[in-house]
């Protein structure tokens, strides 16, 4: 024990100085973006400041929507599931101060990673309009109560579930109902076609490029009172209104959260002791999967049946599905979006950066799924490791059921997309081999990176499955991911090329030597990236002790 | 049979155990007493393979669990102290998987599982998730789990920790009975009263070594207790609060 603190001790320092320097680069990545755009648009003569709020608004409505799913998820941990609620409901501490700390506790884990988002982009518009020393405060000032209110309003809703529900079941329906938010609030932005904002060329006149501006708006919205509370201290208005409505409506919202813990609270809390008897899991596709599988030897059979079942039964697993398909449904629209095809030739470098682009994008999908899905695999073992390790399991089997059950439905998957977006991008034929080909080889070979650095980087402790991938060993794995995709995107880009110049040109083809070169390059560092993370994995858990 | 040769385990500068010798023939049920951080439970999940030895070496039915795990583990059922299953398994499914682990399925252990659901009364929950059953039901899942695939020998850490006393004194005649068929049993317990009812011999270990080893009678006598009782010789052996020292806590 003493020993695996060290060796966290010594890792901690190397992990600071990389997630200082990833938070270094995303801040200054966001600051220049949001830079630039805010140089430009305060540039635009009579609506510049205007669009500029207008910017803000919408971005702060978007973060509410974000902390609104979030503090809903964590309100249940903190106020009904936390391990030290007992100790605390049982000594003689006054409700509104238990009631205060959770709030306050609450606020802190949902809202800061929406913080580190909002700091280089508001330090981009003090930059841009002038703020001042103090715009950091009065920015101060505006976010705490625009932070409370979805917090108050989250521990309420939650609040209320979980007198209806018991506590486990509500974390259920809530991870379903925060995912489907989710993903709905992103499919809504996707479909807004935002990027047309960028083309006000496109509209008929001022005004319905203005009421497409002020859509997602509302002068009764606490993001209006808050954007507007900035934009008046930074354009020199004196009004007070925004910020005193911001921090009455905040008040106001803490006094009603905590009658309404007074009364519910204690019940709620009761019933969050209750078990979730959900009433028996007979599915009779499980039975049909049993005797499907029924040709695998019992021990691999077994290990599959279990996983499978596991995942479609924990709603923090499976649900993340609905976040995938919307990750998919937006990027198939994205790259049927692209104004490739409207009638006249396009030149072939565009194509070729489009192709590339896909494969590119398509890779990071991919890695993002395999980083919600096969990275935790092993940590999902966690608790259950004592039985795993006094068991006589061939720790490959163990592996092997991992690395399959994880990496078939995601070759299914990567196939599907690289397909759909070739056919919608009119690849040529050699494209659409080259595009199998190295789909089939980076997806098994991500597969076993995420398998095996999950094994490297275990989270033994976390009971959410969908914090996983968040950890540090996550950035690492898609790091590592991201960089093999380069590597293969670099070594197809000249001969794929040369290929594609030669088919618009409408010349015969090239000897495909080079092209081939290229294949058996993908393929061996493919097979090289696939073997070595498993190989390490594998060595690794023979040593993990439980 | 267990046999424990010079086993150690060292975390850092900290000998968690410190070379143990130990060897439990067939048909005996062995008591581990000792203190809490003594190095009970460091000792058991290394005998079962979950923690490896600093050095020294375990083998169980004779064979070295280091150089063939697979094979040992085989003839292993450990029963750990805190009765973690997966949430989302029904208790069927659960045994299910865990004779699966050992190689074995079929009719067979479809027919064991239901007679072990039914001894430790758990029938009517097989096919309910575990995350619905109560900390006691899950030590009884986990009892049974370590029976499933029919071991030969038995290493079992605080096993009555969560039971109602039926299922309490069901373990025990299971544990006797199980002994008495020639299977061997290594366990750990903070309950002296079981220890000295139910175990052939006993070892008490402090700070990571055997203080004192063997049946009720040899302990007395290693520790010229007279017939003092198995808790005043734990407490001779591990040291306790002296009446005076008990007296400052309250009175300061």
């Amino acid at each position: 024990m003493r020993a695996g603190l060290r060796n966290q001790r010594s890792g901690a320092g190397a992990r600071a100085v990389l997630l200082v320097l990833l938070g270094a680069g995303f801040w200054t990545a966001v600051f220049g973006l949001a830079y630039r755009i805010l140089r430009y648009i305060k540039g635009v003569e009579e609506i510049g400041p205007l669009l500029a709020g207008k910017m803000l608004a919408v971005a702060l409505l978007a973060f509410a929507a974000i902390l609104l799913l979030s503090n809903l998820v964590t309100a249940l941990s903190t106020f009904f599931l936390a391990k030290d609620l007992d100790m605390l409901v049982a000594a003689p501490v006054d409700w509104v101060w238990l009631y205060l700390a959770k709030l306050g506790e609450t606020l802190v884990h949902s809202s800061w990673m929406v913080v580190l988002m909002v700091v280089p982009i508001l330090t981009a518009y003090g930059a841009v309009f002038d703020g001042g020393l103090l715009f950091p405060f009065v920015a101060l000032a505006v976010l705490l109560p625009y932070f409370l209110l979805p917090t108050v309003i989250g521990s309420v809703a939650t609040l209320i579930l979980v007198n209806v529900f018991p506590a486990r079941r509500a974390r259920d329906l809530l991870s379903l109902v925060a995912l489907a938010a989710a993903g709905g609030l992103v499919l809504f932005l996707r479909l807004l076609r935002p990027e047309q904002l960028a083309r006000p060329e496109g509209y008929r006149n001022l005004l319905e490029f203005m009421s497409t501006l002020s859509a997602p708006s509302h002068p009764l919205l606490p993001s209006e009172w808050a954007s507007g509370a900035l934009m008046n201290w930074l354009l020199r208005i004196a009004d007070p209104l925004p910020i005193l409505l911001l921090w009455s409506t905040a008040g106001a919202f803490i006094v009603i959260g905590a009658s309404l813990h007074r009364r519910l609270y204690m019940s709620g809390f009761s019933k969050s002791q209750e078990g979730n008897n959900t009433g028996g899991a007979r599915a009779a596709w499980h039975r049909r999967l049993a005797w499907f599988l029924g040709w695998l030897p019992v021990t691999r059979r077994e290990f599959v049946l279990k996983d499978v079942r596991v995942f479609f039964r924990d709603a923090t697993q499976w649900s993340q599905l609905i976040l995938l398909a919307v990750l998919l449904i937006v990027y198939v629209f994205n790259i049927s979006a692209l104004p490739l095809y409207t009638g006249e030739r396009v030149p072939y470098f565009l194509v070729t950066l489009v192709v590339f682009l896909n494969q590119g994008l398509g890779g990071f999908v991919l890695s993002a799924i395999a980083a919600r899905f096969i990275f935790p695999s092993v940590s999902l073992e966690g608790k259950q490791l004592w039985l795993l390790r006094s068991s006589p399991l061939d720790l490959r089997a163990m592996l092997w059921s991992k690395y399959w059950v994880g990496t078939i439905p995601l070759l299914i998957l990567a196939l599907t997309i690289g397909i759909v977006t070739n056919r919608i991008l009119h690849a040529p034929p050699f494209m659409m081999f080259m595009s199998i080909v190295t789909t089939v080889c980076y997806t098994l070979a991500v597969g076993a990176i995420a398998l095996g650095m999950g094994v490297l980087y275990p989270q033994f402790e976390t009971e959410n499955a969908a914090q996983i991938p968040t950890s540090f060993g996550g950035l690492v794995f898609m790091m590592a991911a991201v960089s093999l995709l380069a590597v293969i995107i670099v070594v197809e880009a000249i001969p794929v090329s040369e290929q594609l110049r030669a088919w618009q040109a409408g010349e015969p083809a090239s000897p495909p030597t080079s092209l081939l070169v290229a294949v058996a390059a993908v393929f061996s560092i493919c097979a090289v990236a696939t073997v070595v993370p498993l190989r390490l994995g594998l060595r690794r858990l023979a040593e993990l002790e439980a | 049979m267990i046999e424990l040769s010079q086993l150690t385990k060292r975390y850092g500068r900290f000998t968690a155990v410190a070379g143990i010798d130990l060897t439990i023939p067939k048909g005996e049920l062995y008591g581990l007493l000792g203190p809490n951080g003594a190095g009970k439970t460091t000792t058991m999940r290394m005998i079962a393979g979950i923690l490896q030895p600093t050095s020294g070496t375990v083998r169980i039915a004779g064979i070295d669990i280091q150089a063939q795990p697979l094979v040992a583990k085989a003839h292993l059922g450990f029963i750990p102290d805190r009765p973690f299953v997966y949430d989302k398994l029904t208790g069927a499914e659960f045994l299910r998987f865990v004779a699966g682990l050992y190689g074995q399925g079929g009719r067979i252990i479809e027919r064991r599982i239901d007679e072990l659901l039914e001894l430790f009364e758990l029938d009517a929950w097989k096919d309910e998730l575990t995350e619905a059953y109560s900390h006691g039901m899950r030590q009884k899942l986990i009892i049974s789990s370590a029976l499933v695939h029919r071991p030969d020998v038995i290493v079992v850490d605080e096993p009555m920790v969560g039971l109602d006393p039926k299922s309490a004194r069901l373990l025990k005649d299971l544990l006797r009975e199980f002994v008495t068929r020639g299977g061997t049993v290594l366990m750990s317990t903070h309950t002296l009263e079981i220890a000295e009812a139910m175990c052939d011999r006993i070892a008490i270990v402090h700070a990571g070594r055997i203080a004192a080893e063997g049946t009720m009678d040899a302990l007395r006598i290693q520790t010229s207790s007279g017939d003092a009782s198995l808790e005043e010789l734990f407490l001779k052996l591990t040291g306790g609060l002296s009446d005076r020292e008990l007296s400052d806590l309250f009175e300061s």
